[in-house]
Order: structure tokens, then C-alpha cells, then sequence
């Protein structure tokens, strides 16, 4: 098996903020605290687009290179996760980040900057699987469950895929090389059929988008 | 000869109290780029799969292939 990793289809997402309610509702997020949100861009124009972001997991991870502490480590599944006993707080890690995952909860009197949060994958974190204290720190561990992200499998319209990146890439190479086949005037490549419809039924009735 | 003996069960008796005194390094040695946390078990380790790696990868690709509607029974 090789990296776990998100992709967000842009043609089909429809900023419902169901991958965020979804991941707040499974590792009782705090308030003020957002592992997941919906970017849109050119809001309201035509055209516009909305891509789920969270952690990306990257490759090479800047927030642990950043790390001043060295709390970040990538487990077996290729999932980045860190020690939150470890963290100081410092925010490096969300300078670093070009995603803005890392989160900083914001509590008590003078507003002090918490623990670092962010999206583990539903990886859990460095405390015995399917612990309380895995879960109090980290959120649930869906993927000792056998079980892929919650935001992933629960998207509506299946635009945010997780799992495998071979084979998540597979899915939506097969997506794109359908939506492909309608590159003409008459059957533009965008719109609720290229996103959903089956080309080839839309070929025969000629219907728009 | 029992003064003797005495006096090496002091000596090693006064030895074994100081070792208690040793100073221990009350900040983490940092080891620049490698991770410095608690160690984590592989997410197949436990119960339901219990290290049983194969089974874990294959509940993953039937989640996973979930995902494409294109194979899914519509």
C-alpha cells in the first residue's frame, strides 16, 4: 500500500461543509478549532469552485521541519501525525504550512495559544489504538478500524476522496477521462452532467449542461 | 577480619545511597530531525485485525473502492 492521501474534485464539490460537520461531530472537535474547511473561490461568480483543505499529509512535511521540538512523525500508512504531549505550542508549524492546517485551540483568560490540532487521517495518534486517551487528544481512529477518513466517506457527492494514493488517483483518472469525452461546444466539459452523468447517455439524448 | 567485612558493607552501603544523588538531565536531549515522541503502533496492530496486515489493507480497498460510483451497484 502505498501514501494515504486526500483529493478534493473541485468540478464536484458543493461547499454543503459536510466533511466539516462530520469531522468536528467524530473527534468532538472544540470549538474554534477546524481540522477541515471548504475554500471557495471567485464566490458567487460563474465558475466558481470549492475545494475541501485539510492536512495533506505531505511527502516531505514543512511543519516537521519546522519543528522545534520534533514532535512530528509519519506513521506506516504515510500519515502525518504528532505527539501533542511534545508540542509546545509554537506555532511554527502553521507558518510553515501552506495549507493553514494546523490549528491552535484558544482558551482560558488571556486567549493562551493550546496544544497543536490538526487532521490526523482519522489516524489517531502516538497512544494505544482505540484508547480514551487517543481519543481525547487525537480524535477517533477510524483507520484501526479499517475504515477510510469520515470526511471522505460521507461526501455527498464522493468530490473528496481518501485513501491509497494509487488508488484514489485511479479513481479519478477514470472520472476525468470520462468527463473528457465531452469536449465539444454542444457538450461542454462542465456542469451537473460532467460531474455526474454518464457521457455516453449524454451524447445520445444531446442534452446540456 | 569482621571490622574488615564491616567496613566494606559500609563502603558499598554508602555507595549504593549516593548513586541516588546522581544528577539526571532534567531537559530532553533533542536529536535535530528525527522525531522525539512516544513510539506508535501500526494502525493493523490491535484488535480487530490483531497484526494481521493483509486483512487490514484488503477492508481498506473495498472502503476505498467504495468511493467510485463508476463500480458501485447504482
Amino acid at each position: 500500500m502505498a501514501r494515504m492521501k486526500f483529493l478534493c474534485d473541485a468540478e464536484r464539490c458543493i461547499e454543503c461543509n459536510g466533511c466539516v460537520t462530520a469531522c468536528k461531530q467524530e473527534h468532538e472537535i472544540p470549538w474554534g478549532v477546524n481540522r477541515r474547511r471548504v475554500v471557495t473561490i471567485n464566490d458567487g461568480v460563474p465558475g466558481e469552485r470549492s475545494v475541501s483543505v485539510a492536512c495533506m499529509h505531505c511527502s516531505d512535511a514543512p511543519c516537521a521541519a519546522v519543528c522545534p521540538v520534533d514532535c512530528f512523525y509519519r506513521n506506516d500508512a504515510g500519515v502525518v501525525l504528532h505527539d501533542k504531549d511534545l508540542c509546545i505550542g509554537c506555532g511554527y508549524c502553521f507558518y510553515a504550512c501552506p495549507f493553514g492546517a494546523p490549528q491552535f485551540p484558544q482558551q482560558g483568560a488571556f486567549g493562551m495559544r493550546g496544544k497543536m490540532d490538526k487532521c490526523t487521517f482519522c489516524a489517531g495518534g502516538p497512544e494505544p489504538d482505540l484508547s480514551k486517551a487517543e481519543f481525547e487528544k487525537y480524535g477517533r481512529n477510524r483507520l484501526a478500524e479499517g475504515k477510510l477518513p469520515v470526511c471522505a466517506e460521507m461526501c455527498s457527492t464522493k468530490a473528496l476522496l481518501g485513501g491509497d494514493g494509487d488508488t484514489i488517483a485511479d479513481i479519478y483518472r477514470e472520472r476525468a477521462s470520462r468527463r473528457q469525452q465531452r469536449g465539444t461546444i454542444s457538450l461542454p466539459p462542465w456542469g451537473w452532467d460532467t460531474a455526474y452523468g454518464r457521457p455516453e447517455t449524454a451524447k445520445a439524448t444531446g442534452t446540456k449542461s | 577480619m569482621t571490622t574488615r567485612i564491616v567496613v566494606a558493607a559500609l563502603i558499598a552501603t554508602a555507595a549504593v545511597l549516593v548513586t541516588a544523588c546522581s544528577e539526571r538531565p532534567q531537559v530532553v536531549q533533542y536529536k535535530q530531525g528525527t522525531y522525539q515522541g512516544k513510539p506508535d503502533t501500526p494502525p493493523y496492530a490491535n484488535a480487530p485485525f490483531n497484526g494481521n496486515q493483509t486483512e487490514w489493507e484488503s477492508a481498506l480497498r473495498t472502503r476505498q473502492q467504495a468511493q467510485n460510483e463508476y463500480k458501485r451497484t447504482n
